[in-house]
């Protein structure tokens, strides 16, 4: 974030601009969402790289200057993002963020701002701890299979994200929690993770293929042993005889755990829930978006509406052909087909004319680019929106510079609530 | 970068003088990658590695060859990129290139792949089929998180090294669209990934030739980025644990690179917040434009963006130039890329000397 603050959200899209989105369609409005009383939870997903932290950061820091209790739950943020909230490492426990040191921390309506970096392996260590005996829990810490599931199944990360948010929504002590999702593959592996984990963990395989020629095997006979004979040759029989022993020494705990998943599931349903997905406006983010959108809807899950992030409003009604043509008067001059980095070649009326002429030269292919990223963007923007004309949607314009502290994330939050969407 | 400084440090390999190409840096393809056959391309999500990848392809498919662009992940990117119907578990011609080459490709699908393996040792017969609908074959991949990987490796060095019946190798390049930059390495490390897997067995003696060839000159990881904090950081990261790993880094594609418009006097000044607009405003009278208060406030605020996004991009370039890994640039592609503009990239590429 620099001093010098370019492209405010605050510059309203030109008339233009708004002409070409789409009508007749409710912004989504954000600051409504979050300092409603009654919402909870927001939970922001989407497809890897189009800005979910610092759209989950802002949306907390929004929600903390508006005077109420957040706590943010992120998910392997960038660095200096992270640090700008003290987060410097991960703890897995909530972390006070003093958002403004010299504004007036102690006034009545100023809220607070938590925030936590997820440590999936430690989440999930305490919870074996808090279902079983210590002697047990020990047995299961030190079990070779525990240690690859709890650290590398493709699912723990979100399980545990889903569980750690149970966890603080039980304490009380937040008005609001929101969650940012891990980059999963896709957005959708966020709900079934739960699922697929437990479906794991029940252990059915497990006690298949380490006990072959008894139970359930008959249903698919002698090839159910040759595929055990082929599976312990490619992963070793002591994989599988310490997969066995931890589905043992788990069995206890594995009610425990589908219950709070189940319980951790009915709360994302909740009325204090919503989901807010994010997306650039791109094809692949809002494929994603879309499918995730379809799934939310389809589970009967409280979906808020669509971040469309990082979008190029022009910031002057300038239409393009007006500028063409002036950068084809430009491009007959010398300084126009001279490459920039270096003066005009011929003598040209003064220093300062030429200067003038190649600033205005620059300016106008800056415009031009910005409103050939911005058509795009509209048809991108106009095919999602047919396609799901029931979901709101605010557009947050791109930043020039990448933001990591507290001012830049309010910045993000004004545009998130700002006039950007007609 | 800006011109005057391309032009100052271009890069040692460029073999000729560079000639009607002032809007991009020298050719950097470098030497190790112009004689590997593997090319495997990562990059942190969003940053267009699919894309890329498909572009390199076309552009390695150039003057007659024949390349394979392989995807891992199942996502189908490769066909939503073609507009094609999902692909299926076989090589298809999905593309022509220049001078009579050709690209095919080849979703991998990991139950599939054991399957397959498991059919040349045992006959399971029917029962494949029975148990990979039980959701064995992902139960076994759960286990041993790394015997995923080894299928998939396995599967590709089964393609680089094929020969067809002239004896010659069938495939002049494979190109594969591989894990992010988070889990390249992992992904690449069979030998790390061989320790889930039992010490005697099928897949492990296959697994030492995969093992060879990822470690020779026969392969080159490119890594695709743009010129922002998080994917730099990555690459810069992933060529890190690259080269502990002993895995032959190739060239580092720079994707969407905001086209440099300001000289570079005014763009110091503009990053820095200052934008003479009564400058501005005498150069668009020059140039037949009559511009009022608010045309010149919203053309300085546009100015001033791309001022400061070019500086920050100048200033990503740097850290990444400091891995001393080869840097290919490609522009951003306004309309979205389908297939045309994925041909447009792989000429950008070809003139960045891919292919050789």
């Amino acid at each position: 974030m620099t001093p010098a603050g370019p492209a405010r959200s605050q510059v309203r899209a030109p008339a233009r601009d708004q002409a070409a989105a789409p009508a007749a369609k409710p912004a989504l409005d954000i600051a409504a969402l979050l300092t409603d009383p009654a919402t909870r939870i927001v939970v922001t997903c989407g497809s890897g790289g189009v800005g979910k932290t610092t759209t989950a950061a802002a949306m907390a820091v929004l929600a903390a200057d508006a005077g109420r209790t957040v706590a943010v739950l992120t998910i392997d943020p960038a660095r200096r993002l992270a640090q700008s909230m003290g987060l410097t490492e991960l703890d897995n426990t909530p972390r006070r963020v003093q958002v403004d040191p010299e504004l007036n921390p102690e006034s009545d309506t100023a809220g607070e701002l938590w925030a936590m970096m997820l440590d999936t392996r430690r989440t999930f260590d305490e919870m074996v701890a808090a279902h079983s005996t210590p002697e047990r829990a020990e047995q299961i810490l030190a079990n070779p299979f525990y240690q690859t599931i709890s650290s590398s199944f493709s699912g723990t990360q979100e399980y545990m994200a889903m569980e750690k948010l149970g966890q603080l929504s039980a304490t009380g002590r937040y008005d609001l929690i929101v969650v940012d999702t891990p980059p999963s593959r896709s957005a959708l592996d966020f709900l079934d993770a739960p699922q697929r984990l437990s479906a794991f963990l029940d252990g059915r395989m497990i006690r298949l293929l380490a006990t072959p020629g008894r139970g359930v095997m008959k249903l698919v006979g002698a090839g159910f042993t040759l595929f055990a004979k082929a599976v312990t040759a490619v992963i070793g029989g002591q994989m599988l005889a310490d997969a066995a022993r931890f589905v043992q020494l788990f069995e206890d705990m594995f009610g425990g755990f589908r219950e709070r998943a189940e319980a951790t599931y009915r709360l994302l349903r909740d009325a204090g829930s919503s989901f807010v997905v994010v997306a650039t406006c791109e094809a692949d983010a809002l494929r994603e978006a879309s499918y995730f959108a379809d799934r939310l809807l389809t589970e009967r899950m409280p979906l808020a509406g669509l971040v469309l992030n990082r979008t190029h409003p022009p910031l002057v009604d300038l239409p393009l052909a007006t500028a063409e043509a002036a950068l084809d008067e430009w491009g007959a001059t010398p300084a126009g087909s001279s490459p920039p980095g270096g003066p005009a070649a011929s003598p040209s009326p003064s220093p300062s004319a030429s200067n003038a002429v190649a600033l205005a030269g620059a300016a106008l292919r800056i415009h031009a680019d910005r409103l050939a990223i911005r058509a795009q963007e509209l048809r991108m923007r106009t095919r999602f929106d047919r396609a799901h004309p029931e979901i709101p949607v605010v557009e947050v314009p791109a930043r020039p510079t990448d933001v990591h502290d507290i001012p830049g994330l309010r910045a993000v939050g004004a545009a998130l609530t700002g006039d950007t969407t007609p | 970068m800006g011109r005057a400084t391309d032009r100052a440090s271009g890069p040692a390999t460029t073999l000729e003088p560079s000639s009607g190409h002032e809007s991009r840096p020298g050719a950097s393809w470098p030497a190790a990658a112009r004689r590997a056959r593997l090319h495997v391309v990562t990059g942190k999500g969003g940053t267009g590695k699919t894309t890329v990848a498909a572009a390199l392809a076309l552009a390695l498919a150039r003057d007659g060859r024949r390349v394979l662009l392989i995807e891992v992940e199942e996502r189908q990117g490769i066909a939503q990129l073609f507009d094609l119907p999902p692909l299926p578990y076989a090589e298809r011609r999905i593309a022509l290139a220049p001078g009579g080459g050709e690209v095919r490709a080849l979703a991998i699908d990991v139950e599939a792949a054991l399957l397959e393996y498991f059919a040349m040792f045992y006959n399971l017969g029917f029962a494949g089929r029975t148990l990979k609908r039980m959701g064995a074959v992902e139960f076994a991949t759960t286990l041993a998180p790394g015997l995923r990987d080894v299928l998939l490796t396995g599967k590709i060095k089964e393609t680089v090294t094929r020969t067809g019946p002239d004896g010659r190798r069938v495939y002049d390049a494979v190109v594969v669209d591989a894990p992010p930059t988070g889990r390249v390495v992992t992904f690449l490390n069979v030998t790390v990934a061989m320790a889930d897997l039992a010490r005697r067995g099928p897949i492990r003696n296959q697994a030492d030739g995969v093992i060879a060839l990822l470690h020779s000159p026969d392969t080159c990881v490119h890594l695709v980025t743009l010129l922002e904090d998080m994917p730099v950081t990555e690459t810069i990261e992933a060529i890190a644990e690259l080269r502990a790993a002993e895995l032959p880094v190739g060239a580092i594609v720079v994707n969407r690179v905001t086209p440099d418009h300001l000289p570079d006097a005014l763009l110091a000044k503009a990053a820095a917040g200052t934008v003479d607009r009564a400058s501005l405003g005498r150069g668009l009278r020059t140039l037949g434009i009559t511009p009022d208060r608010a045309l010149l406030a919203g053309l300085a605020a546009e100015v001033r963006g791309h001022a400061l996004r070019v500086r920050d991009e100048r200033s990503c370039r740097a850290d990444l130039s400091a891995t001393g890994v080869a840097m290919l640039d490609l522009p951003g592609m306004p309309d979205g890329v389908q297939l045309g503009e994925a041909y447009e990239l792989a000429d950008l590429l070809a003139d960045q000397e891919v292919g050789g």
